[in-house]
């Protein structure tokens, strides 16, 4: 007996079907199959997780997956999920594992907020006609200067992260993500300009040639980190938190763990690579100075070290505390953040919102006089160049995108990447599996969405008479709220729309 | 309720003029208001202003602070504030006519002050960042009382009106200066609040400005960090703390401040020598929180010293004449014309490039 009907419901159309089997070869999760004696296509939809593979394969566009509207007794309190969850948990004794992002219902504070755009005081300027700039500096500010015996400026800057244009693609460790999703990534970021992140895996020995455009992640299993790890990259990022699982550390199962990412991890073949919770020499403020100074002392002072939490209830106390150490960048990861794996209940109902979090720390850190020691970057489900301009605006340096740089890759957000049989070739290890991702045309597409999105941010700055991206950082007057509540509005630090 | 300047932010477009005598030479203010007057039509009434230097040779070492108060209880508790930290050297109300135009005036009292020396020890600051934060102490928490000018042997002079019935409100014929600089407001809307007007002067700095500027909130929260309190919500206001940070507390030279205030673009300064690119790039990205943007051309005056300046793309007119030892700066050229209608040299400055003149060695400011 199965007491868990199948969410999705594989529709043919007979008429259409050619029989071709492409998407039996294609269907990772072994849905579809083909009746020799009948000949016709069979197909078992509990193992479905619409991934939309088979969908987009199909020569004469004969499939299309639907909700079931199979149903229980209609419950406000006990829904589907509620009661599902039960189930598989009374057949298991386990916990619950998702992946990708917290999907439920909760505000999306972007979606109620609004731009600004100048009308008659003040001319809006065409980003066709005039130059229109992007480019962000990420690091500390000297705060003072220093003149040579001729009265000359001294570069007195602290390293920094220089990016093309506000965004960086975020943290997936190879092992999480496959190799060609990584090469994707990685040739991206040459071509914009900007950053990618290895995540906690290493860093793979073919990517070191981008290593301008890397960041490397030190996470708490310090899994790949060495020397010439630490110095490949243009910056270093220490993993304290994520955003979808706040508290917890991760855990890359053992079979995922082949002969390359063995390598790259520096862990023997077929062993899980767990992550601690915390960092073992990181049990509170003072551990991760040294951590930072580490770091700094490794890479000769020439790389700026980034710090990246997970958005908590007290985050602006923890960022003034992590800009206090020593870190350059801080950077924020939401709640609605993307992961390989993690439990449902962690990754649905811990954290707070990314708006809410950034507004929050950049107050509190310019409150202290300390927003020019450190730059924001934030991330945790920017989905659009709206919401990373409204970003900017609310206070963040650059955004960190992820899952929508995996849609840009075909991720069909079937958020099932923790069994590794990823039809889209991203979170999976399986050489058939992998091959499916073409790293040039994945890095195409990415580069496709990001200019895509400057532009669309060039023409939003344009509306509002800006030419700079300095100029729009923190530049809280020009957002307004909608259908929000006061204390809302105190926390985002804007006004409601018509004040 | 129509809320006061300071409550809500309000954009302005306006008129700007300036006088600068290179030889220390001094003018009183009639060709400045006869200038300004020429522009009547970029003002509406609701606000006008003069800054002038070297006006107070007998207490050129004393900070000359002049105060609007809107009542006798602002003007009681502001100068138990002032014998807190200061000591005042000479008090007056500052003399003006009555005008059939300008109404509704505060009172307006002028002192010349010196911190007391016991209570500037004990604070550790050193002198100027003192009186800064006094005036931005006394203008943030004191009701009804506002301090407009508080440098050393300069005056700002403004008020709700025309600029040039201001100028004949105050009687500025009776001031001899050898930097003028002045402003005709037209803001979008606004209940016309004096303190409002420009220019916005903060120690020997002021500042008059024409143009709306779109980095405002991005400058304020940068600049608030630092001590200052935007609380006009004007541009000008942000620009004048901007100009003092960077100067006083940084200690860039007025042209490095334009370069980071107007900085040019990336592009422009990819093109330039080696050394010049480094030093543009170092000023830029260390200071980036204070790229203004937006239309603007301003007037900033010092000691010793002014500087002209437009945005970087040049969204708002200005023109210069030199003629012998004097410069004449102006949003119109008929505004410089009606003062000097000969020039040895005129020209209009391109966006992000400062005018920026001093006296002459051995020229005499006193
Ligand atoms: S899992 Fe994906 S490929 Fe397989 S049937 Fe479902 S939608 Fe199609
Ligand atoms: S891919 Fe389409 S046409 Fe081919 S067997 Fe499957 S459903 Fe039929
Ligand atoms: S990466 Fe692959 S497995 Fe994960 S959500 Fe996207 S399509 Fe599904």
């Amino acid at each position: 007996m199965n007491m868990l009907y199948p969410q999705f419901e594989v529709i043919r159309n007979p008429s259409r079907c050619i029989n071709c089997r492409a998407c039996e070869r294609q269907c990772a999760n072994e849905v579809h199959g083909y009746d020799e004696n009948l000949k016709i296509m069979t197909c078992d939809e509990s193992k479905c997780v619409n991934c939309h593979r088979c969908v987009a394969i199909c020569p004469t566009r004969a499939l299309k997956i639907v909700k079931t509207d199979h149903t229980f007794k209609e419950n406000a309190n006990w829904t589907e999920k509620a009661i599902t969850e039960i189930y598989r948990q009374a057949e298991t004794g386990g916990v619950l594992l998702s992946s990708m992002g917290n999907p439920e219902q909760h505000p999306i504070y972007w979606d109620k907020i609004l731009i600004n755009a100048s009308q008659v005081t003040n001319p809006s300027i065409d980003p066709l006609r005039e130059p229109m700039e992007t480019k962000t500096f990420l690091g500390k500010k000297p705060g003072k200067i220093e003149r040579d015996e001729n009265g000359n400026l001294i570069d007195n800057l602290p390293p920094h992260i220089e990016l093309n244009m506000p965004v960086m693609f975020s943290a997936m460790s190879y092992g999480s993500i496959s190799y060609n999703a990584h090469a994707a990534l990685a040739k991206a970021a040459r071509e914009l300009g900007i950053c990618y992140n290895t995540g906690e895996g290493g860093l793979h020995k073919d990517f070191y040639e981008y290593g301008e455009n890397t960041i490397v992640q030190v996470a708490s299993g310090r899994f790949g980190v060495h020397t010439d790890y630490l110095n490949a990259g243009a910056a270093i990022e220490i993993k304290m938190g994520q955003g979808a699982k706040p508290g917890i550390g991760g855990h890359l199962p053992g079979i995922k763990v082949g002969a390359d990412i063995s390598k790259t991890r520096m862990i023997p073949e077929g062993t899980d690579a767990i992550s601690p919770a915390p960092h073992h020499d990181i049990y509170s403020i003072e551990d991760l100075r040294q951590l930072v100074y580490s770091l700094k002392e490794a890479t000769n002072y020439k790389k700026p070290i980034m710090v990246k939490i997970a958005a908590v209830h007290n985050v602006s106390a923890i960022a003034s505390g992590v800009a206090r150490s020593g870190a350059d960048i801080i950077c924020i990861d939401g709640y609605r953040g993307g992961t390989g794996a993690a439990p449902t209940r962690i990754r649905d109902s811990v954290g707070i919102p990314i708006e809410l979090a950034l507004a929050a720390v950049d107050q509190r850190l310019r409150d202290e006089g300390i927003r020019d020691k450190v730059s924001i970057v934030v991330g945790g489900s920017i989905r659009n160049s709206s919401d990373l301009m409204k970003a900017i605006l609310l206070g963040a340096d650059a955004c960190y995108i992820a899952t929508a740089a995996l849609l840009a890759l075909g991720c069909h957000l079937c958020r099932t990447c923790q069994t590794g049989k990823c039809n889209w070739g991203i979170a999976t290890q399986r050489e058939d599996l992998v091959k499916r991702l073409n790293p040039e045309v994945g890095a195409k597409r990415l580069v496709n969405l990001v200019t895509a999105w400057n532009h669309e941010l060039e023409e939003m700055m344009g509306g509002m008479g800006i030419n700079s991206i300095e100029a729009l950082r923190g530049n809280r007057l020009m957002l307004r709220g909608i259908g929000l509540t006061q204390k809302e509005l105190d926390i985002l630090g804007i006004k409601h729309a018509g004040e | 309720m129509l809320l006061k300047e300071g409550q809500v932010r309000i954009p302005a477009g306006c008129a700007i003029s300036g006088i600068f005598h290179k030889d220390g030479k001094k003018e009183n203010g009639e060709r400045i208001i006869k200038s300004i007057s020429t522009m009547h039509d970029r003002s509406n009434g609701l606000g006008g202003g003069f800054a002038a230097y070297g006006i107070y040779p007998d207490f050129k070492n004393d900070y000359a602070f002049h105060i609007f108060y809107d009542s006798n209880r602002a003007k009681d508790e502001c100068e138990t504030y002032l014998k807190e930290n200061f000591d005042i050297i000479a008090m007056a109300k500052i003399p003006t006519r009555r005008h059939p135009r300008i109404t509704d005036e505060p009172m307006i009292f002028r002192y010349f002050v010196q911190p007391l020396q016991t209570v500037l020890a004990f604070s550790q600051l050193d002198e100027k960042e003192f009186v800064v934060r006094k005036v931005i102490h006394a203008n943030h928490n004191i009701k009804g009382a506002y301090i407009f000018s508080s440098g050393k042997n300069v005056g700002v002079f403004k008020a709700s009106g025309f600029p040039e019935d201001v100028g004949e409100y105050y009687m500025l014929e009776n001031y001899e200066a050898y930097s003028w600089t002045c402003h005709g407001r037209y803001p979008t809307n606004t209940p016309g609040w004096w303190g409002g007007a420009h220019p916005f002067a903060l120690l020997d700095t002021t500042v008059v400005h024409n143009g709306e500027i779109s980095s405002y909130d991005a400058n304020r929260r940068f600049i608030e960090m630092f001590g200052y309190s935007c609380d006009l919500l004007t541009d000008t206001e942000a620009i004048t703390y901007i100009v003092d940070y960077l100067n006083r507390r940084i200690g860039l030279n007025y042209s490095e401040i334009a370069n980071v205030i107007a900085a040019p673009f990336w592009s422009t300064i990819e093109k330039k020598p080696e050394e010049e690119k480094k030093r543009l790039t170092y000023l830029r990205n260390a200071f980036a929180s204070l790229l203004v943007t937006g239309p603007f051309s301003i007037l900033v005056g010092f000691e010793g010293g002014m500087m002209a300046l437009n945005d970087r793309l040049k969204l708002r007119s200005m023109v210069v004449g030199e003629k012998d030892e004097t410069v004449y700066i102006a949003s119109e050229e008929c505004a410089i014309r009606i003062m000097q209608p000969e020039f040895d040299k005129i020209y209009a400055p391109r966006g992000g490039e400062p005018v920026i003149l001093t006296l002459n060695k051995g020229g005499n400011a006193q």
